[in-house]
């Protein structure tokens, strides 16, 4: 392959890839996202591989690994072009009848298709499921449609023509004022202005300066970053060279997390080939714009995410913030001007430039516009990466998109925003989700983390296990955070243990209101977010708790299994499932659990066919504690 | 240098470009407390005492006055019910982790006898984690030899492995942690030293 050096070569190859694609050919394009590939769907890949060797059919058909699908909870994914049936679930063994049934004889396999849960009918076509149909699918479109590793793929597809048009017919100051006009705010958590913080990067008197992709989503259940740096890695770098362009930066950053090898692997790889194409280095297209980029592996500090901190990993530092008075976008990496934009944000500037920013306004609320991917997790039926546009209702991601709630549930809460966002209860359902209105009800977009909790969570456990998690996470330079999320961690397990009393919740909110206002970095004046906002929503848990109850009987310390004489009939099955021998009874007996033995794992209670075994709560169990 | 003008508690205030509000409420005579601060070092901003209210386009917010430039035009208060409360708060928290050092003095001037916090699991250990005597050692001594090592509630002061010869010639490390009105023994400060490292930390020999 020889560089483009003019932007017509490049062009001209794009006309080339184009008709050259055949768009009749069988094509079986295979998810091979980190969700099916933690479902063997390489095994997948291999089966198709020696079935089509065997039949003679290697050259007939086209295949192709593909970045993440979305659709996570139905995983190994594999859609037969052009058909487009959409299999779910694919095993191994299905792949002989895939073959035989679509592609030889062009009909789906009505059993690996998806099955409406609602009208128990079979979809085909992937476009029709719910869970893709209610979306709007402009960032994350492109994922199952290429291979990552394809330069080709992404260019046949209109890839780099929004930097063709960048470079040829923009000035850098008309790229920044389309980005800032298109009113794109950061992906990553703070929903800052994009397009301003260019634009002070841009002003900024020092030279060099630099561009970062921040690549370290660390978030537990958040994988919306991974899956476009694996799946799409040249969409951020386009989005990337673009920014560069119009912020006179010659050099960039991309901060990926060593836990995410897949996405280190495509992006090196991604790199690798637009250096060859010419679209990196030297008087790219003869533009006379010089930009290279560099791959920095985090080292597994949660903390590096935040910008400052991520900047000293960068320069060989431990990643910890420091104060930023003075914004890193003037001040940041080496002291150089620096501007830091998440995978996403990145990933949205090539959509603007070759649609403009009217176009990308009509998307979305007037705050906060275009589409935003979240990560749907939690209790909820379809898990999986949803991309919607802003100003959409919870109620409709959760419901419409995700199916609701497994085995005929009620929601309870909704957090946004990764471990430092807060519990949206129930009655907020049908608020839009843009950022200002998660930050007015005390939570905040993040970087698009949304985990659905059902009727059986207990939200002080909740609070417990995130600022457990942050505490761990803190870098410990500033005390509030290192000290406060250490004794915050500490009231919240007396609280969950049924040993703390009517102070110490009002200790745990004085102190939560500390932390926030005290913190030196965002990590800390976030950390409190999941305590305040359960404790405003969720008060009565937490007083039920000081009373020695768990509502939804989920804190172990305030649970006891009993089992109810009248319904047990000494079938013996609670007591061949206790692993810890705490139920005693005679073959035909009444049973009974010791207390003091019992570790509370629930075994009795799931094993028990007659409704015998009952989880109980309340005062009589934290008397005997205290 | 040019100079500029802000308000501190209400008084206007002249102080030269560069500085910082915490410099500048000082040399006017208004005192914040520090722990992590001292003029010899850049600022760290770590310990959070020095926040002060500070008002611009009058828009409020809390910040670290050790770290803040002073800039024209700048409204800070040093004293509000938030800076106080967060004062009173951080010094409950150094409490429960010691129950001597610089933070009892400001403990006793906000009003806190006892700390409504579980002591620590460790609470002999003086040791702040202000961070001055791994600053000093390697901004004004450029030795390098103090560090910090793990991360959260697992954070400790250690010596660079190796450099324990280097180290025990100087003892500067000493006077900074004294500074802060700290008043430890000699003995104090070897505690200081890393678990899994005293072995190498050798001040007193």
């Amino acid at each position: 392959m020889t560089k483009f050096s003019q932007p017509k070569d490049l062009e001209q190859y794009r006309q080339t890839l184009q008709k050259q694609r055949d768009t009749k050919k069988t094509c079986i394009s295979i998810c091979s996202g980190t969700g099916c590939h933690a479902y063997a769907s390489e095994k997948v890949v291999s089966a198709f591989e020696d079935q089509l060797k065997k039949q003679n059919l290697t050259n007939m058909v086209d295949m192709k690994r593909t970045g993440c699908h979305g659709f996570c909870e139905k995983g190994p994914i594999v859609v037969i072009h052009p058909h487009n049936y959409c299999y779910v679930k694919v095993k191994p063994d299905d792949v002989p009848e895939i073959i035989t049934q679509t592609i030889q004889q062009g009909k789906p396999v009505n059993r690996l298709l998806y099955e409406d849960p609602e009208t128990g009918k079979k979809i085909a076509l992937e476009t029709d499921i719910p869970f893709y149909k209610n979306q709007t699918r402009l960032i994350f479109g492109n994922n199952r449609k290429i291979d990552p590793k394809s330069i080709d793929d992404y260019i046949t597809l209109d890839g780099y023509k929004a930097l063709v048009k960048t470079l040829t017919k923009m000035t850098p100051q008309q790229v920044l004022d389309e980005v800032k006009k298109a009113n794109l705010r950061g992906r990553g958590g703070g929903g800052f202005p994009t397009g301003r913080k260019w634009e002070t990067t841009k002003n900024a008197s020092a030279e060099p300066k630099y561009v970062i992709v921040n690549c370290d989503e660390g978030d537990p259940g958040a994988y919306m970053d991974r899956s476009l740096m694996e799946g799409n890695p040249h969409s951020v770098l386009e989005g990337l060279i673009i920014g560069a362009y119009a912020i006179g930066a010659h050099e960039g950053f991309i901060y990926v997390r060593q836990e995410y090898p897949l996405a280190v692997e495509n992006t090196e790889h991604a790199i690798k080939k637009a250096e060859e194409y010419g679209l990196l280095g030297k008087n790219i297209l003869s533009s006379g714009f010089d930009f290279t980029i560099k791959v920095h592996r985090g080292a597994g500090a949660f903390v590096s995410g935040e910008s400052s901190a991520l900047m000293s990993a960068i320069e060989g530092r431990v990643g910890e913030p420091r104060p930023k008075y003075i914004h890193t976008a003037v001040s940041g990496l080496w002291n150089k001007p620096t501007c830091l934009n998440n995978v996403e944000t990145w990933a949205n500037v090539p959509f603007i430039i070759n649609n403009s920013a009217q176009w990308f306004t009509s998307m979305g609320t007037p705050n906060s516009t275009g589409t935003k991917i979240f990560s749907l997790v939690g209790n909820v039926n379809n898990t999986g990466l949803v991309e919607v546009p802003m100003g959409i209702t919870l109620r409709e991601i959760i419901y419409k998109i995700g199916g609701g709630i497994p085995n005929g549930k009620h929601l309870k809460a909704v957090q946004t925003g990764g471990p430092s966002g807060g519990c949206i209860p129930e009655k907020y359902l049908d608020l839009p989700v843009d950022f200002d209105e998660l930050y007015n009800i005390g939570s905040m977009m993040g970087s698009g983390g949304m985990i659905v909790m059902d009727e059986d969570t207990c939200m002080v456990d909740i609070a417990r296990y995130f600022v457990n998690f942050l505490s761990q996470e803190s870098c410990g330079k500033c005390l509030p955070c290192r000290e406060g999320l250490r004794q915050m961690t500490r009231i919240l397990n007396d609280i969950t243990a049924g040993k703390a009393f009517e102070e110490d919740l009002e200790l745990l909110e004085d102190l939560s209101e500390v932390v926030q206002m005290s913190a030196l970095c965002a990590l800390g004046q976030s950390a409190p977010n999941p305590v305040l906002s359960t404790i405003k929503y969720f008060r009565d848990e937490y007083e039920a708790h000081l009373r020695g109850e768990c509502p939804s009987k989920v804190c172990k310390a305030l649970i006891n299994y009993t089992i109810d004489s009248t319904k047990c009939k000494g079938c013996g099955l609670c007591l061949k499932s206790c692993s810890v021998k705490a139920i005693s009874g005679e073959k035909k007996g009444i049973h009974h659990i010791d207390n003091e033995r019992c570790i509370k794992c629930g075994n009795c209670l799931e094993s028990c066919k007659f409704n015998a075994v009952l989880k109980t709560t309340g005062k009589q169990i934290l008397v005997a504690k205290r | 240098m040019a100079n500029i003008s802000l308000t501190i508690d209400g008084k206007r205030i002249n102080a030269e470009d560069g500085t910082t509000v915490l410099q500048a409420a000082q040399k006017a005579g208004i005192s914040i407390p520090t722990l992590c601060h001292d003029d010899k070092l850049e600022p760290y901003g770590a310990c959070r005492f020095c926040m002060v209210e500070v008002e611009k386009n009058s828009r409020t917010k809390l910040v670290a006055s050790c770290c803040y430039p002073a800039e024209k035009g700048l409204v800070v208060r040093t004293k509000t019910e938030n800076v106080d409360k967060i004062r009173k708060l951080l010094a409950e928290l150094l409490l429960s982790i010691s129950p001597s050092g610089a933070h009892v003095d400001i403990a006793k001037q906000y009003g806190v006898v006892e700390s409504r916090f579980k002591q620590t699991e460790s609470p002999e250990s003086p040791c702040s984690l202000c961070g001055l005597c791994v600053r000093y050692c390697a901004e004004v001594k450029k030795k390098h030899a103090v560090c910090f090592v793990g991360r959260g509630v697992d954070r400790t002061i250690a010596l660079v492995p190796g450099l324990s010869d280097t180290c025990s010639s100087c003892r500067e490390c000493f006077n900074v942690c004294d500074a802060g009105k700290i008043v430890y023994l000699v003995d104090a400060i070897q505690e200081i030293s890393c678990p899994p490292l005293r072995s190498s930390f050798k001040h007193s020999d």
